[in-house]
């Protein structure tokens, strides 16, 4: 007993020499293990009076919960600091790049395709889509083109030589629609059309989307706000400039070509839109009564509107691209610039 | 159709701007392309005769000239090589300022004083004709200003003319055009029928008078071909884009022009007893204007005599009875010829004129002798010549009829949305030059189109007049409500999810051309016989693509060629195999895959891509739908190499193909061989299956791993049904994890190790259940394939 106070100040020295758990460890053995001092001073507490007992006890627990009480802190701060010296040995550079693959992106053209769709497809059309390798009788006579029509001129049709052609125009659509159901018809029909024509302005392949609705009480009034809704949505101009201007389509009537104000001068007039302010963008009209007939259903019954669009032309003045052609290049230092 | 302002002008003059008149007719569908001025700015240029030449002393190139300038005589050193005592030449004055600002200064050259510049026609902007000084008439007024001379204030307006407009292709079809829209009368110069000063006449036989309704033909004698045309009708044709000839075709050019009539004259000495009109005999031969001779068909209308074919009727003249400078008579045609007798048949030739591009169009039924008369008054102006009576064939029953259109005032309603005042609809309608009847209480109309407006054939072709005069942009518009009965069908998946998976996966979306190189398309599949258009735009383009390859293979060279690395792309799109009689276009998805697995990073290099990286986004893109009926197996597929080939298939049918190129094919193609293709039918994967809800298991699951030696040609597609079939529905996942081939397990021979687990829905596996399960696929395995546990 007489020596209680120096044995606890060499546990507690021990404790804070101890450098590493297993050290402090032995230390807890020596002092606190079953045969440590402490605990043998603890077992001799029977040689003792029973007056001296209590008190001996109380003073050696004292000392025992302060060595135990040095030990939990010294064995925390060892352990932190082998946390510590863990983790920054797993230190890394988080600015290194990640494994894996980039996402691809989209073609320009689907892209904006996709956004043409969506528009119309909020509006309640669905997409209906027809062969690319048609017969005469739905890209021109069922639209009102009769063989020797001068419009015909108009599409520089690519011929297989046997009556099938390739399709000049998403139009053929219209009349597959109408031919399988029953109106109303509400459909945007996006896809691939040809014409053998190429140069700056030309490639011999590009993509349209057909639209059309036929219903009872349609009106060129119908044509107008959605296509205007459309434009203005789709370059997310509100107030964007849109002009119907007369034209002429064999498949409608009255029939009009759109313009909008020129997206890139604001209608100053710049190279883009020729110095005219203006942006020829589509076509559409009302659908032609014959074509109506064609498709099956009773003009006197039935009005509609169909418009046309280049996506070609839309994607070029909302992305800025200058050349049609690199649309087919399939270049991927172009693709990747549309992720 | 271009033409000069100051000559619309003439006929038609609202107090509008150039600018408000093109803006107004473009809004009207006579859409303006271009408008250009006939000359460029310069000031003091006037009109000069050179009244003295000298050489000068000092070079030799040089010419001293007087020059009367109205005004004075003012000495100019000239070095053009024409110049001459007596010619008429534009002369810019000291002071002047000419095209692209070049000042005209006192000057001395070689010592000499000159006073203003003599100048050629590209001095004033305009194109030359000839060398060196333009050379203008002898009786150019010497004094006045040249602009005011050539009329050089004046604009060129080209509008590009839809083909329902054929009445616009003529200064009068837009004059009367622009009155409508202004409301402006339009006054067409003096015309009066000449008088007849000979009996001498051709008769004519139409034989086709469906085809020719009407033929005007007509005599003169003593014509001077020789005759200058004058300097504003060379200006005007010269403005609408055709040169002058001689004064008879720059006449029939000239009233083309002006009033929308093609013309043409035969050199009457030339011609052989009546004017016959009727269809080639198969095979008859031209010779055209242009110097080509044609054998045509039996359909195509020709102008003939006694001896043959004269001119393709509507399209173009024959060489031998052309006017030319040895002409004295002319035999001058005004003919009506039905659109649908001339349509196509330039084309079918290869030509397109003025004529014929007016015939197919249509031109005005009722303008015949007004525009031969026209035509032989201007003649005698110019070439003097005496004029025949007039000759007229005509079958009144195949003349077009003016269509009567029943217009009704609720249909107007239906169609533009708005209702229009009967007052309105009528003045409209009368100012097109339409007679209109109104009826019950102006609630419909009957109308009769006037001679020049063919195009109106029925109600709606009524209804467009009024919304082009009322005003497109004054119509109304509304955005529809659209009662939708939308179906959006769970069995079937949205194509979009192929190609965005595709896109996450690293894949760039190409879009190639459908018609591809016939030798690529050959290299790829020999057997294949792909549909060839019959007009290609180019060789290396005129064959249907039968898969999604040949444009995708392009696309890598294209690329390859420009230093990528790696490449990753997909098409969507249909491909054309011919089936049968007929062509089946069926839409399918396509990647092609270059380069190292993964992009280049900075552990380590990437491996390059093989089969089974491709595969493996093969199989993503396959489970897009849900559905597990998918199998791969070894063929042969002629684009690919025979040993890295699989057919793929959904639920036993083939619908997709996956390999490494064949290295024979990459050759021919002069591609890399490293390259891998894969090609899926869209409609198999986007079928699929509406989520089904399975409780979940809450038993524990066992795994046994175990590894089989057996002959290395057995698939491991074998070898998974052969478990499968060895084990009942405890079997929930079956995974080979190793693959292992080397002289440990002998030659000919591998080890696959296989991970199978079990788990039962309702109760934890005894050791003694999943035994059963092996031992029975041991054995089975062993039974089919030999196979035995690896030591």
């Amino acid at each position: 007993m007489e020596n209680l106070d120096q044995i606890t100040d060499q546990a507690l020295a021990a404790v804070a020499a101890a450098n590493d758990l297993k050290a402090l460890d032995d230390v807890r053995v020596q002092y606190l293990g079953k045969k440590g001092e402490i605990s043998l001073l603890l077992k001799g507490l029977g040689k003792l009076s029973a007056e001296e007992r209590p008190k001996a006890g109380a003073l050696i627990n004292e000392s025992r919960s302060k060595v135990q009480d040095a030990i939990s802190t010294r064995q925390a701060s060892l352990e932190n600091a082998a946390l510590e010296a863990q983790l920054a040995g797993e230190r890394i550079d988080v600015t290194l790049p990640g494994n894996g693959e980039q996402p691809g992106a989209l073609h320009p053209v689907t892209r904006t395709r996709r956004r043409i769709e969506d528009f119309f497809a909020r509006l309640g059309y669905e997409v209906a889509e027809g062969p690319e390798v048609e017969d005469d009788f739905h890209n021109f006579e069922a639209l009102n083109i009769p063989g020797h029509h001068p419009a015909r001129a108009m599409h520089d049709t690519f011929y297989f030589g046997d009556g099938r052609l390739l399709r000049t125009h998403t139009s053929p659509v219209q009349v597959r629609v109408m031919e399988a159901g029953q109106p109303p018809f509400r459909i945007i029909a996006p896809g691939r059309v040809y014409r053998c024509d190429s140069d700056l302005t030309h490639t011999p392949m590009f993509h349209q989307v057909e639209g059309l609705l036929v219903d009872k009480g349609v009106t060129f009034a119908d044509l107008r706000g959605t296509v205007a809704a459309f434009l203005q949505g789709f370059f997310e101009v509100e107030d964007l400039p849109v002009r119907f201007r007369p034209s002429y389509f064999p498949f409608t009537e009255p029939s009009a070509e759109v313009d909008i104000g020129c997206t890139h001068c604001g209608g100053e007039g710049c190279r883009v839109c020729g110095h005219t302010g203006w942006l020829e963008v589509m076509g559409c009209g009302m659908v032609h009564p014959r074509v109506l007939e064609f498709g099956g259903v009773d003009p006197q019954e039935y009005t509609g509107f169909a418009f046309g669009m280049g996506v070609e032309r839309l994607a070029m003045l909302r992305y800025g691209v200058k050349d049609l052609r690199m649309f087919f290049e399939n270049d991927v230092r172009f693709l990747e610039q549309f992720r | 159709m271009k033409l000069s302002e100051s000559w619309l002008r003439e006929w038609v003059n609202p107090d509008i701007t150039r600018d408000q008149l093109v803006h107004q007719i473009t809004m009207a569908g006579l859409e303006v392309d271009a408008v250009e001025a006939v000359a460029p700015a310069f000031t003091d240029v006037v009109v000069a005769e050179v009244i003295e030449t000298a050489p000068h002393p000092d070079a030799d190139k040089l010419t001293l000239c007087q020059v009367d300038a109205g005004d004075g005589v003012f000495p100019v050193v000239c070095g053009a090589s024409n110049v001459r005592k007596g010619l008429r030449v534009p002369f810019a004055r000291v002071g002047a300022v000419l095209p692209n600002d070049l000042k005209i200064k006192k000057a001395k050259l070689r010592g000499q004083p000159s006073e203003g510049m003599l100048c050629g026609a590209s001095e004033l902007g305009l194109e030359d004709q000839i060398d060196g000084l333009m050379e203008l008439p002898a009786d150019a007024p010497v004094g006045q200003n040249i602009r005011q001379y050539l009329q050089l204030d004046d604009h060129v307006i080209e509008v590009d003319l839809t083909p329902n407009r054929a009445d616009c292709l003529s200064v009068r079809g837009i004059a009367r055009e622009v009155g409508v829209l202004n409301q402006a009368p339009v006054t067409e110069p003096a015309m009066a029928d000449v008088a007849v000063e000979h009996d001498q006449a051709r008769a004519v036989r139409v034989e086709q008078p469906q085809a020719c309704p009407r033929y005007l033909g007509r005599v003169i004698s003593n014509v001077n071909v020789a005759a200058a045309t004058p300097l504003w009708m060379v200006e005007r044709l010269r403005r609408a884009g055709i040169g002058s000839i001689d004064p008879v075709v720059d006449v029939t050019n000239y009233v083309l022009l002006e009033l929308g009539q093609p013309l043409h004259a035969f050199d009457n000495d030339r011609l052989a007893g009546d004017i016959i009109v009727r269809h080639a005999t198969a095979g008859e031969r031209l010779t055209l204007l242009d110097g080509q001779t044609l054998e045509l068909d039996d359909d195509v209308l020709v102008i003939a005599d006694d001896s043959g074919a004269l001119a393709m009727a509507g399209v173009m003249g024959g060489e031998s009875s052309a006017v030319s400078g040895q002409t004295k008579q002319i035999f001058l045609e005004c003919a009506f010829f039905n659109p649908l007798a001339i349509a196509g048949k330039a084309r079918r030739y290869g030509l397109h004129t003025d004529s014929s591009h007016r015939f197919e169009r249509g031109v005005d039924p009722a303008l015949q002798e007004k525009a031969i008369e026209r035509a032989t008054a201007l003649i005698q102006s110019i070439a003097g010549g005496e004029a025949g009576p007039l000759v007229i064939s005509e079958d009144a029953g195949s003349v077009p009829a003016l269509a009567e259109i029943e217009l009704r005032a609720e249909r107007i309603e239906r169609l533009l949305g708005m209702s229009l005042a009967a007052a309105e609809v009528e003045e409209h309608l009368a100012r097109l030059g339409m007679e209109v009847t109104t009826r019950e209480d102006g609630r419909a109309w009957t109308v009769v189109a006037p001679s020049w407006r063919f195009d109106m054939a029925r109600e709606e072709d009524l209804i467009e007049e009024l919304a082009r005069i009322h005003g497109y942009d004054r119509l109304p518009s509304r955005l529809p409500v659209i009662q939708g009965n939308p179906q959006v069908p769970e069995d079937r998946l949205d194509a979009r999810r192929i190609s965005d998976l595709l896109l996450g996966l690293g894949y760039h979306e190409a879009i190639t051309y459908t018609f591809v190189d016939p030798q690529t398309q050959a290299a790829l599949e020999p057997s294949v016989t792909p549909l060839p258009l019959a007009n290609p735009i180019s060789a290396d383009l005129s064959v249907m693509r039968t898969s999604l390859w040949a444009g995708l293979l392009s696309a890598a060279r294209y690329n390859l060629n420009r230093q990528a690395e790696r490449l990753r792309l997909f098409e969507t799109g249909l491909r054309f195999r011919p089936d049968g009689d007929g062509l089946a276009q069926v839409p399918c998805v396509a990647g092609l895959v270059f380069g190292s697995a993964a992009p280049q990073g900075w552990q380590g290099k990437p491996q390059r891509v093989d089969f089974y990286h491709v595969k493996g986004d093969v199989e993503a893109l396959l489970e897009l739908g849900g559905h597990h009926q998918w199998r791969f197996e070894a063929d042969s597929h002629e684009a690919l190499h025979p040993g890295q080939c699989a057919r793929i298939l959904r639920d036993g049918k083939s619908v997709g193909w996956l390999g490494k190129i064949h290295p024979r094919v990459a050759k021919a193609l002069d591609i890399s061989a490293e390259i891998f293709l894969f090609e899926v039918e869209m409609s198999a994967i986007v079928q699929a299956n509406v989520p089904k809800f399975a409780d979940l298991s809450t038993q524990p699951k066992v795994r046994r791993d175990l590894a089989f030696v057996l002959d290395d040609t057995i698939s491991a597609q074998q070898v998974i049904d052969a478990v499968r079939n060895g084990c009942d529905d405890l079997l929930t996942d079956v995974r080979i994890f190793d693959v292992y081939q080397g002289d440990s397990v002998g030659e000919g021979k591998r080890s696959l190790a296989l991970g199978l687990t079990f788990q039962d829905r309702s109760r934890t596996l005894r050791d003694a259940d999943v035994n059963t399960q092996v031992e029975s696929v041991v054995s089975l395995l062993k039974q089919e394939f030999n196979a035995h546990l690896r030591d």
